[in-house]
């Protein structure tokens, strides 16, 4: 005898075990949460159900009563309330929890429903798995394995159809394929508001396209590709590039923009192959945009900094270090601190550290361009709002430097420190950088790493593991998926010297991780909004953090997936 | 012989009927309407519950208990959708009403939509029938003039309209859901019912009435002489008449109007229709639309049935069959929407359902994997077979295709399609065996029709 | 778009016959078809547009139903019965003579673009079997002999015009 489900909840029986969950929760999930698997395609959590695919059937029963007294009828044979079984089996995506229902999944009717629904998607399904993309995440393939017969009967013709559609710049569609399952469709009606796919002709001639003309080129075509349940929809850059099995999935967050969806690094060998979004219901569902898929081609661009400099000629990473600080120590008042909106929350806490130590203030550099009402928010910096909290800033950065820039003229300045921000794009010009000496931390080369004194290499968020806070004010981490460059080390090492070297104390920690957790530490302690969170423990959705010391600043972002600006 | 009750079918072919207004109402036309709209819509319903209407149009649903379940409680408009997309193979009763006599049609549908308080009525005519479409609009607008159709209808304060929209050669569209979806200008996808039933969710996600042609005419009937009487024609349980549509190989094919339950399919077949063609014997006969179950001439059925209030024994051949609803439930097939298509011994039954898998695997949406890649299956299994790829599992194989396709689909397209090929295979399994070597006889021995 | 003023006039008043404007995507696209003789890539964006749809919204329904046609016909139209009943009364070998009185095959138009045949599906006029549905007029019990006297009276009228 179970306890009674708190009030809210719905209590339904699944193969034998209960299971409570709040109204409106169909059979499919509900079974996730007691370990029951139900085999779909065309159901997704975030799109409308529409139950064309047919593989979710299940038997549904309801108790059985006494039609006139209403009592429980008891089936003598075990004691128990009698299940009147229906006859026909229905859709479990389609059926929503109600009290008394029961579901049996283990029949012999539902497994001659799940091998007949199998073999009938095989019917018509090219024998392409040996040149599949899809191969290793396939649903066709995981579910004939687990639901079908193991052998089909057919051996008639199969439909031939259009092989490899170029549907945009970005998806390439084979439709021979495709399960009509319509995930691409609806998605793209419903959730990119581009209502551009569709499918022609009739019965299993059906196709999908695009109008002729049109293009499914928006900027969340890549998302359809993730949904494809089959190698249908495909993503031309990776396309046969790498089978997934090879690759190592990381957790990481999408340094876009402030949105800070979450994603997976796919990669094999230090090297990654494509970004997927990661499911977060408190961010960005299961989506995220193109635009901030391809962002792990920079870690192996033309541009990429990869040899620490002095006045131009390699050196040793203690070399620079040294020049460095000899520089900050020979100029004191006379330095100042440009850091990044694309810092992670540890760096920004130690570079906070280092302006005290110089004492100095640091500025950082707005980046503000187009949003959408998706995941795309107006805010290109991932992490203004960790520079915010840990105080490095006070204030909303701008996106000139103007002062700096009157400061350079006047002479007051002799050394500017850059983590990763070209200052020629923030409004100085090269002849102000030839007036000062410039340390340059950062991942890529420019205008400013090119006229810098001193030029450490560092890491891209690939790279290193961190924390950023998004405009949600919530504190998500990512992880490294794959090492850095030969020689490049991390950012909190390279701040860890720095450190160091003004302050001539030793080093609680001399490695990255080291110095991470021992960051962590000075942060909770430090940080109010940061007393309760524990990088080891924060959890895969991230957690919010409290924002009212910043609730009066003048945020750009506007109304995006999971986000409204305070009022 | 039996003799038909044409109280629908009435003018049909009649000399001197037209179908124009004037001549409807000099038979009397729109009285039952102009004395409907004086009573309580309440009461309106009630006749048509007692009248023991079963829709005409495949289903044989209660009509009263189908306007008893709409939703009259959201606020939201109440949608009346006429079904004339009559596609059903073998069937051709509504393109007669359409024709000749609409303004019967149009009675029974303002009546309808007087007890129902509907708020715009749409007629869905397949657009097969462009003739029968501009003769609707005519009608209309005849009976819009007569203050029949439109606002404040025979002076009372209820406005209800009635247009006409053209399909364009889909019989998915006459499935109820596919029907609504069409009109809304998508593709005719049924929907998942639960929850999409049109009672409560149908046109633009209002309560809709979906009702055949047919079902709509014996509406006006039935309020005209009252539901208590109307129950009397007919049997119980199967009230009224029904239009039995012949087709194939009798002598006299056609429509006849009879009694429900009182014709049996021998009389009807044999003294009605005159009997096989010269020199031929029958074999086989789909009694209701091609999705209906085959019967096999020899056939017979054995068993207990309720009468009245007792239960009594019956032993059948195909000729006692009584042509209702209940009875041919009960033997295996269905009344349907009364398409009697009719075999003889020149017949290739596998080369038959060569021909019905056709229709079927062109005419499925699509939508669910069971109909979409089982019916083209199925299709393709017959044509091989009959282009001489025949091997004696095969009918074997049909029928495992089409027992995986019935009750697993989301709408009643799965049993229309897989129906044939299961009662087919049952009924005539020695011929699906044998069909490799048996076709070469067939095709030596005389000339042949073509099924394929 | 080339329409007539009458074509036009009928669009706009059937658009108003819906609560949602979707709903004339089938009545506008018969309508263009009958001014138009077919319905073009153009004919679709210009629908899609008028009804505040995207084209493929449109797209769909031509493809979907086999009465809409992306490319002309012949000036005759002429629709075979091929299901059950029709085929048991021998339509198969209708269908068949009048392949053979225009030298056509069945889904194409003749070279001299005078006629297209068509094996459709259920006329629903099955008692009067074989039937043929030539342009808009059904012709019932067509027999072969029937079916070379309809190609005749075809053929005549194209003559004259």
């Amino acid at each position: 005898m179970t306890s009674p489900a708190p009030a809210d909840l719905i209590t339904i029986n699944v193969d034998g075990k209960d299971v409570s969950v709040p109204k409106g929760t169909n059979v499919i999930e509900a079974a996730a949460k007691v370990g029951v698997d139900v085999p779909h395609y065309c159901y997704h959590p975030k799109l409308t159900v529409v139950g064309n695919c047919r593989m979710c059937l299940v038997e549904m029963g309801m108790p059985a009563v006494d039609p006139a007294t209403k009592a429980p009828v008891i089936d003598p044979a075990t004691g128990k309330q009698k299940i009147n079984w229906m006859p026909r089996p229905v859709i479990g995506c389609a059926t929503n929890a109600s009290p008394g229902l029961h579901i049996r999944t283990t029949t012999q009717l539902v497994k001659d429903c799940r091998e007949g629904v199998m073999e009938f998607l095989l019917v018509n399904h090219p024998l392409d798995c040996p040149i599949c993309d899809q191969a290793g995440e396939c649903k066709l393939q995981e579910q004939a394995t687990g639901y079908g017969r193991g052998y089909s009967r057919y051996i008639e013709d199969k439909n031939v159809k259009p092989k490899r559609t170029v549907l945009g710049p970005r998806v390439t569609l084979d439709d021979e394929r495709c399960i009509l399952c319509s995930r691409c469709i609806r998605f793209s009606k419903e959730i990119a508001k581009d209502d551009v796919l569709g499918f022609i002709d009739r019965g299993s001639t059906s196709t999908l396209t695009c109008f002729p003309g049109k293009q499914l080129a928006n900027n969340y075509s890549l998302n359809t590709v993730d949904i494809c349940p089959v190698g249908a929809l495909t993503s031309t850059d990776f396309r046969f590039k790498m089978r997934v099995w090879f690759l190592k999935q990381t957790n990481s967050i999408d340094t876009e923009t402030s949105v800070g969806a979450n994603t997976i690094v796919w990669s094999r060998e230090g090297q990654i192959y494509r970004i997927t979004p990661r499911q977060n219901d408190f961010v960005n569902d299961t989506w995220m945009a193109d635009s901030g898929r391809i962002l792990y081609k920079h870690v192996r661009s033309e541009d990429r900094l990869l040899a620490t400099r002095v006045s131009g000629k390699e050196a040793s990473l203690s070399e620079a270090v040294s020049k460095a600080a000899t520089l900050i120590s020979e100029n004191t008042s006379h330095v100042r601190l440009v850091a990044s909106g694309k810092n992670t929350v540890e760096e920004q806490f130690l570079i906070k550290q280092l302006a005290d130590q110089i004492g100095t203030k640091a500025s950082l550099v707005s980046r503000i361009g187009e949003g959408d009402t998706i995941l795309v928010s107006k805010d290109k910096n991932p992490n203004v709002r960790g520079a915010l909290v840990t105080g490095l800033i006070n204030e909303l950065p701008s996106q000139k430097l103007d002062l700096l820039s009157s400061e350079i003229d006047s002479g007051k300045v002799k050394v500017v420190i850059s983590f990763n921000e070209d200052l020629t794009l923030a409004g100085l010009n090269p002849s102000q950088l030839a007036k000062v000496k410039v340390i340059y931390i950062g991942t890529h080369q420019n205008k400013t790493s090119d006229a810098a004194e001193v030029v450490i290499p560092s890491l891209t968020v690939f790279e290193k593991s961190g924390t950023f806070i998004n405009q949600q004010f919530r504190i998500q981490k990512f992880l490294l998926a794959v090492p850095g460059p030969s020689g490049v080390v991390d950012d909190l090492v390279i701040l860890t010297h720095l450190l160091t070297a003004l302050t001539k104390s030793a080093p609680q920690a001399t490695q990255a991780a080291g110095i991470l957790a021992h960051t962590w530490t000075q942060i909770a302690s430090r940080v109010p909004s940061l007393a309760h969170v524990s990088f080891s423990s924060l959890p895969e959705v991230g957690a919010l953090i409290d924002s009212s010391a910043f609730q009066k600043l003048p945020f750009v972002e506007t109304q995006t997936l999971h986000f409204k600006p305070a009022v | 012989m039996p003799e038909q009750r044409r109280i629908i079918f009435k003018h049909i072919d009649q000399a001197g009927y037209t179908n124009d207004l004037a001549c409807y109402q000099k038979h009397g036309g729109y009285e039952t309407l102009k004395a409907a709209v004086l009573r309580k819509p309440e009461e309106l319903i009630e006749e048509v519950k007692k009248s023991g209407l079963r829709g005409r149009g495949g289903a044989g649903f209660s009509c009263g208990l189908k306007w008893s379940l709409l939703d009259r409680k959201s606020g939201k408009p109440i949608y009346l959708i006429v079904n004339a997309d009559e596609s059903e193979p073998g069937t051709f009763k509504d393109r007669y009403i359409i024709h000749q006599d609409p303004h019967q049609l149009i009675e029974g549908m303002m009546i309808t939509c007087f007890a129902n308080n509907v708020k715009q009525a749409y007629i869905y005519i397949r657009g097969e029938f462009p003739i029968g479409a501009r003769i609707l609009e005519q009608a209309i607008a005849e009976a819009k003039k007569a203050n029949f159709v439109g606002n404040n209808i025979l002076g009372t304060n209820y406005s209800c309209d009635i247009f006409v929209h053209r399909g364009a050669g889909a019989y998915i569209c006459g499935e109820e859901t596919g029907l609504i979806e069409s009109i809304e200008g998508k593709r005719p996808y049924p929907r998942i019912k639960p929850p999409y039933f049109p009672a409560v969710l149908g046109l633009y996600q209002c309560p809709t009435i979906v009702n055949n042609v047919e079902t709509l005419c014996h509406v006006k009937h039935i309020v005209s002489m009252g539901g208590d009487t109307y129950s009397k024609i007919g049997t119980p349980g199967n009230t009224g008449t029904r239009i039995l549509c012949v087709s194939g190989h009798v002598k006299r094919p056609g429509y006849y109007e009879f009694e429900v339950g009182k014709i049996t399919l021998g009389e009807l077949l044999n003294d009605v229709c005159g009997g096989p063609l010269p020199g031929r014997t029958f074999k086989a006969v789909i009694p209701g639309g091609s999705s209906a179950k085959i019967l096999r001439f020899g056939e017979r059925f054995k068993g207990k049935r309720k009468v009245g209030a007792e239960m009594q024994d019956y032993d059948w051949g195909l000729e006692d069959l009584p042509m209702d609803f209940d009875s041919l439930a009960m033997v295996g097939s269905m009344a349907g929407s009364g398409g009697v298509i009719v075999m003889d011994d020149s017949v290739s039954m596998v080369e038959a359902l060569a021909n019905i898998n056709s229709f079927y695997a062109h005419e499925s949406c699509g939508q669910c994997t069971p109909c979409r890649e089982g019916s083209l299956w199925m299709k393709r299994i017959t044509s091989r077979m009959v282009l001489g790829g025949a091997r004696a599992e095969d009918g074997a194989l049909l029928k495992n295709v089409a027992d995986q396709i019935a009750g697993r689909t989301i709408c009643a397209f799965g049993e229309a399609c897989s129906w044939p090929t299961q009662s087919f295979v049952l009924k005539f399994g020695d011929e699906f065996k044998q069909y490799a070597e048996k076709s070469k006889d067939l095709a030596a021995a005389k000339e042949t029709t073509p099924l394929v | 778009m080339n329409l007539s003023e009458n074509t036009v006039k009928q669009i706009e008043e059937v658009i108003t016959h819906y609560p949602v404007k979707r709903s004339a995507a089938l009545p506008l696209l018969h309508l263009v078809q009958e001014d138009q003789g077919y319905i073009s890539q153009d004919a679709i964006a210009w629908i899609a547009a008028k009804l505040e749809l995207q084209p493929i919204n449109v797209y769909e329904l031509v493809t979907f139903y086999p009465m809409f046609r992306q490319k002309p016909i012949g000036k005759r139209h002429i629709k075979v019965c091929r299901t059950l009943s029709c085929a048991l009364m021998g339509g198969y070998k209708t269908c068949a003579e009048f392949e053979a009185q225009f030298k056509t095959k069945r889904g194409e138009t003749s070279e001299d673009g005078a006629v297209t045949i068509e094996f459709v599906e259920c006329l629903a006029s099955c008692g009067t079997a074989p039937v043929v549905l030539i342009d808009d007029t059904l012709h019932e019990n067509v027999d072969c002999a029937k079916a070379r006297a309809l190609s005749d009276q075809i053929k005549a009228e194209l003559k004259k015009s």
